[in-house]
């Protein structure tokens, strides 16, 4: 097994015809994702490379059967495309824009809530089970089937992670990018909830970076309900406090979302912390032999 | 983006809050004439992005012209350094206002919470202090309320000032102050106001004297007025980026930095100062990083003084090695560096990257293989720690 999209994900793109939509979904598709449709207002009809496009997400889903929506729209109409997927009837919302205002979120959040819809992202690079379907931009050839499940706020942090794993002769059952915004449909929490119930995960790594309390959340819920063995890395000890680094989340509010704060709220639950990515890629190796 | 406390007023006075009136300076010339219009007492109060200005000795109350001009010099040109290390911050402009007849000084804000996704009111009989030290020894002192998505009115705000044991004759319009902060954050884009201390003056009158307000920059688009005061960054490097579109963050040491994705890069920040060294800033070059953006990155990098070498460390997923390579190798054409360059490529390409890299033979340009052997190397061919 593995989580949120697996070869039963049938997958609509909103932003199908766009440059950036048309390249990543493409990919996805020639990994073997069922890649069914393509949602663009006004290019109903149309087709990109064979693949149908519609007017809406909702006939993508009484059309074609679409359950997955991947949101690839420009950061000031996302937020709207967002929430026309979450009434749209899909089961899963992987929103990869990046740059979407954050009040827009808080509305989208609760109604993602509301309607019982996961909604992954904003500005995240998406999910990928490896063997099985991939649903944003993240480059599958350096992630091996295997029993290491991967949630993250980072992108490029995580391939480089995935890589080593790969390198180490392991592999991922899923890697979850869950977004580097103040906002994101899931946390950590909602995503290791899912590990855990994951047969085929025996290990999790958590990528974590300063800014906000998703972290030390995490902290308390893998002690209380996490069974599995987690291993994390947080990126930013460096950070000064008061600057944006990069993610829109990514910042250090006086005294608080800071590196070592996260780190001390895992490691006071159990939980090893990598000083570096090869060291986390690494322990989470050795722990996964010992088990 | 953080707005300036005059800045933040002004967006409060826009929505109907109120402020005591006053003048922006940036010379003490300015200064004195704003405050000889405004009359006396006044105070003169240095505009910068931190908190603890008064501790730092950037606010001060003029009683007459003489001290105007004497305050006024002292505060412009001064640095301040925040209450958690930030900055130093140097005071470019003062705002010069009316002295208020302070009767009693609360503590209201309307923040973001992340955590549980809804906007948070929280108000204080306790204000004109350190809030955090506030909520760490009394806690109870600080009141904090969610505000209900579907709505907040005077009923809902009154009850939060009421708790907080704010006069009894200052709930209505303390309330009415609330919901317009409310008002201000999602009208505006603001995930943070604060007003520390909102003042209740001899007269009765709830105004609010200082201002603390974070706007959402993905929001820009949709104000104005705002984006034109995001267009002022005071940081030469800083400025410089924002212009060539860079996500740049300036520090204070010398090991200049580049890497692909924010995360990457604040590994990468990190794994330094593991090794010894001291970043010298922060700079995503994002997904695409093309020759052009290699040219531009540098020429920031290299633009702080302070920067001795310079690390890329690249793990190419949608961007490729070989197209770095190139970038590397055209920008090396383009620009006389003078200092060591650390180049780690790994993930898509690589490869083909390290032999275009390879054939080049750029002078002083050193590969490794791992992050953590070019972490390393950088800092070594720095000179050490900063």
């Amino acid at each position: 097994m593995s989580i949120i999209v697996d070869e039963g994900t049938k997958l609509a793109v909103s932003g199908l015809t766009g440059r950036e939509g048309s390249f990543h979904g493409l990919r996805n598709k020639a990994y073997g994702t069922d890649l069914v449709a393509g949602v663009t207002p006004g290019k109903g009809g149309q087709d990109v490379e064979g693949t149908p496009v519609f007017d809406t997400i909702a006939e993508a889903v009484s059309e074609v059967g679409a359950n997955t929506s991947m949101i690839f729209v420009p950061a000031r109409f996302a937020a709207a495309a967002i929430e026309e997927a979450i009434d749209s009837g899909v089961e899963t919302v992987i929103a990869i824009t990046e740059g979407i205002p954050v009040l827009d979120m808080l509305s989208t959040y609760w109604k993602a809530k509301e309607k019982g819809v996961r909604l992954i992202g904003p500005n995240c690079p998406g999910v990928l089970s490896p063997g099985k379907a991939n649903v944003g931009i993240i480059p599958a050839q350096f992630f091996d089937p295997g029993p290491i499940g991967v949630v993250s706020k980072s992108g490029t942090l995580t391939y480089q992670i995935g890589n080593e794993l790969k390198q180490a002769g392991t592999g991922n059952s899923s890697i979850v990018g869950i977004g580097g915004d103040p906002i994101v449909g899931s946390d950590f929490i909602d995503i290791l909830k899912l590990y855990e119930a994951d047969p085929d995960t025996e290990l999790i790594v958590m990528v974590g970076e300063i800014g906000g309390d998703a972290e030390e959340r995490a902290a308390e819920f893998i002690a209380s309900d996490i069974s599995k063995p987690v291993v994390a890395y947080i990126a930013g000890f460096t950070a000064p406090p008061g600057k944006q680094m990069g993610h829109a989340g990514a910042i250090i509010s006086g005294s608080s979302g800071t590196a070592q704060a996260k780190k001390d709220a895992l490691e006071a639950k159990g939980v090893r912390v990598g000083e570096s990515p090869t060291e986390t890629a690494a322990i989470a190796a050795e722990m996964l032999r010992s088990l | 983006m953080d707005l300036l406390e005059y800045q933040g007023k002004q967006l409060f006075a826009k929505h109907g809050i109120a402020v005591p009136s006053g003048e922006v300076a940036g010379t003490v010339e300015a200064a004195v004439a704003a405050a000889t219009k405004i009359g006396y007492p006044c105070a003169i109060k240095a505009q910068v992005l931190i908190g603890g200005r008064g501790k730092a000795g950037g606010i001060k109350i003029a009683q007459n012209v003489d001290e105007a001009r004497e305050h006024a010099g002292a505060i412009l040109g001064m640095d301040i350094v925040g209450p958690h290390g930030e900055g130093p911050f140097r005071v470019d402009q003062v705002w010069v206002e009316g002295g208020s007849d302070i009767a009693e000084e609360y503590y209201a804000s309307v923040i973001l919470d992340r955590g549980e996704k809804k906007l948070l009111a929280m108000v204080s009989a306790k204000g004109g202090m350190d809030i955090e030290a506030v909520a760490a020894e009394d806690p109870d002192a600080l009141v904090k309320r969610h505000i209900d998505p579907s709505g907040f009115d005077a009923t809902a705000a009154r009850s939060i000032v009421a708790d907080a044991g704010l006069a009894e004759d200052a709930l209505d319009e303390a309330a009415e102050v609330l919901v317009k902060l409310a008002e201000v954050a999602r009208e505006e884009d603001a995930t943070l106001i604060e007003v520390n201390p909102l003042i209740v003056t001899a007269g009765r009158e709830v105004v609010a004297l200082d201002s603390k307000v974070t706007i959402d920059g993905n929001a820009l688009f949709r104000h104005q007025d705002l984006a034109e005061i995001a267009d002022t960054v005071e940081d030469p490097q800083e400025q410089m980026a924002k212009e060539k579109g860079l996500t740049y963050v300036k520090l204070d040491g010398n090991v200049g930095i580049l890497a692909n994705g924010a995360g990457l890069c604040m590994s990468t920040l990190d794994v330094v100062a593991q090794a010894g060294g001291a970043p010298a800033n922060f700079l995503d070059a994002g997904g695409g990083s093309k020759a052009e953006a290699i040219v531009n990155a540098l020429e920031v990098i290299k633009s702080d003084a302070k920067v001795s070498a310079i690390l890329f460390n690249i793990f190419g997923g949608i961007t490729r090695c070989d197209e770095i390579a190139n970038g590397i190798v055209t920008a090396s054409q383009q620009i006389d560096l003078g200092m060591p360059l650390v180049v780690r490529l790994d993930g898509t390409n690589s490869e083909e990257g390290l032999r275009i890299l390879a054939e080049a033979d750029l002078p002083n340009l050193h590969q490794e293989k791992t992050m953590l052997d070019a972490a390393r190397r950088v800092v070594e061919l720095a000179g050490g720690a900063a």
